[in-house]
């Protein structure tokens, strides 16, 4: 959309000389095609050359070291690493793909995959369908509106993990101030976060809580720009609020909507912190997802099994970028263009 | 809920009404509707701020307007590593963000502006990086700090929140420089500038909000970062806020007061700010997502 066209490929040795990128290359005889890639591009490539370095030293060069790593057996015990003054050398050893066919065939990321797919598609499926109601609701004229929505984006500004504490807080079994209030109304208390089930449906609903306000601001966004006229125009023809909804909101929010699932998949998928302080997986390992079993291998347990944490990572990101590049073939398929 | 009550007024209305009216009963449900949505949404966090307001020995009662009091914040202050946490935290932070946007200003400008070989790899680098630093990376970073002795030091954190912010900066800032318009750039080139002119010049006194959303952005992630702030920082005075409150709720008990009050402190400033700045914030988050 936004792309200078005076830079692009076919154009730029020709008719678009005169715009000045190409100033100072004069009318060179076409060179050879590097060169001539070079003199055109090399303005652009030098101002993105510090993130290309810091990418590839600072996340490349981990990332090659880890899937590395994923191969190898390592452990606290055996990495390279210095105590005192000492330096002791990697003992580690090569073991191929072990890793991945004991992660692949074992029931434990299996069974921690299914509970992370089911609190991704919950969280991102409640929280989009929340954040587009509200939208909705706002981006009519309503008394107090900008209240409203100053109130609905608050759990948005407050730091994720003071408000996962908040929680908890409210949450606490004996004391906090659900159970209190359950207990007011004659209710036995629940165990918000030591009962498998329940813990599930807690760290959800917290999810779900802090995802809101990013959904409906987005949501509105994109629900402002849509020209009222097209509802306009509707409303003469007889449509319904439904059918307004379904073909003017629905298809003019499509660049917005997708984006954001796509985004909100992507961190919910990762969401670490919420899994971390609120539950730390537990009860037993009911609501760990992938990110936080991976963390736990490396942090948590000893010895440290740096070899299985690096090959859950990896998985990990397999497992993302392939539901990436199916995401933007659908997208592609339906006309957007990356 | 809300989506039902989004879409069902106007439902069965003889007389055509003008747009944006509807009927009383419509209007109730509506109010409702956002008065739930918001007393869930402030619930939390008032809670959390008249607790802190509470001696501690009454936290977990329901009753606040007994006795309000600020020995919870005097503790926190005199008793606990707090300060230096804060300390750590807006260091750690503010280094990692200042850093991310200088290094990457251009490069948001270039793949706003230019179609160059390797922009398409590029932009997917962008995206692909947010989606796995913890996972992979955190033991790869881990093993090598480690080794070159960062482990516990500001300073490998800030390298390591430079994963983070690098790439997400490039992102956001590509969306606010695509809202700036081309006929500058191409104003600034028939005056004779070069590209670096142009952007350096004309387009980034314009793009100045958009800079700072950015950088505000990234300091928040930094912020409130958990996983590699509880892996890299151990021993009391080294922790981050996202470290330090861990330790007043832990698997072996629950010191509600100064969790609260640290809780207030932390939150407070970071939600005035944001709220101050979330309107510039939304446009850039947005622009940036939905241009791609």
């Amino acid at each position: 959309m936004a792309v200078h066209t005076s830079q692009s490929v076919a154009k730029a040795a020709g008719d678009d000389v005169a715009r000045g990128r190409s100033r100072g290359t004069g009318n060179p005889p076409p060179p050879s095609r590097l060169r001539r890639a070079m003199s055109v591009h090399w303005y652009a490539w030098v101002m993105v050359a510090p993130v290309v370095i810091v990418i590839g030293v600072i996340i490349g060069y981990p990332l090659v070291r880890g899937v590395y790593l994923s191969l190898t057996n390592a452990n606290e015990r055996n990495v390279a690493r210095s105590i005192g003054v000492n330096e002791l050398p990697a003992t580690y050893e090569f073991v191929g793909v072990d890793n991945y066919v004991d992660a692949l065939t074992g029931t434990q990321f299996l069974g921690t995959l299914g509970w992370t797919l089911v609190w991704t598609v919950s969280c991102v499926g409640i929280t989009f369908c929340l954040g587009m109601g509200l939208a909705n609701i706002l981006n009519r004229r309503i008394a107090g509106r900008s209240a409203y929505r100053m109130a609905l984006i608050l759990p948005w500004a407050i730091p994720g993990f003071v408000s996962v504490f908040a929680w908890r807080f409210l949450y606490n079994e004996d004391r906090g101030l659900l159970n209190k209030v359950l207990g007011g109304a004659g209710i036995d208390g629940i165990p918000w976060l030591n009962d498998p089930t329940w813990a599930k449906f807690s760290v959800i609903a917290v999810n779900v809580w802090l995802g809101v306000p990013f959904m409906m601001v987005a949501l509105l966004g994109g629900l402002q720009s849509i020209p009222s006229e097209q509802y306009e125009a509707a409303e003469m023809d007889g449509a319904t609020a439904w059918q307004r909804f379904r073909h003017i909101t629905l298809p003019g929010l499509r660049p917005v909507s997708t984006t954001v699932i796509l985004l909100s998949t992507i961190w919910t998928f990762n969401m670490f912190p919420v899994i971390f302080l609120l539950t730390r997986g537990g009860p037993g390992e009911a609501t760990q997802i992938l990110v936080t079993q991976a963390y736990k291998f490396s942090f948590e347990i000893s010895p440290r099994d740096f070899a299985q944490s690096s090959t859950w990572g990896v998985l990990i990101l397999v497992l993302l970028m392939l539901f990436a590049m199916v995401y933007r073939r659908v997208l592609r398929t339906q006309g957007d263009n990356w | 809920m809300t989506t039902a009550t989004a879409t069902t007024p106007r439902h069965g209305t003889r007389k055509p009404r003008l747009r944006g009216d509807r009927s009383p009963a419509a209007s109730v449900a509506l109010h409702l509707t956002l008065i739930i949505a918001s007393v869930i949404a402030v619930f939390p966090v008032l809670w959390v701020l008249l607790t802190s307001l509470k001696p501690a020995k009454f936290a977990t009662t329901t009753d606040f307007f007994k006795e309000t009091t600020f020995e919870n914040y005097t503790n926190l202050i005199r008793d606990t590593e707090f300060l230096s946490w804060f300390g750590n935290s807006v260091i750690v932070a503010g280094l990692s963000t200042v850093i991310g946007v200088f290094v990457s200003a251009t490069t948001g400008y270039a793949v706003s502006r230019f179609r160059f070989p390797g922009k398409r790899g590029l932009m997917w680098t962008l995206l692909i990086t947010q989606m796995f630093p913890v996972a992979v990376l955190i033991v790869p970073i881990y093993n090598i700090m480690s080794s070159i002795g960062l482990l516990n030091q500001p300073a490998g954190l800030v390298i390591t929140y430079l994963t983070i912010s690098v790439p997400f900066c490039a992102w956001m800032m590509k969306g606010f420089f695509d809202t700036i318009p081309q006929e500058i750039d191409e104003s600034g080139q028939v005056d004779g500038l070069t590209p670096f002119g142009t952007f350096w010049r004309l387009i980034l006194p314009l793009a100045k909000p958009g800079l700072a959303v950015t950088a505000f952005y990234s300091f928040i992630t930094a912020w409130g970062e958990v996983a590699y702030a509880s892996a890299f920082m151990v021993g009391d005075e080294n922790l981050t806020l996202a470290g330090g409150l861990q330790k007043f709720v832990n698997q072996y008990g629950a010191q509600w007061g100064p969790m609260t009050a640290a809780s207030v402190l932390i939150a407070i400033p970071a939600a005035l700010v944001f709220l101050f700045a979330q309107k510039h914030l939304v446009t850039g988050m947005s622009a940036g997502a939905v241009k791609g």
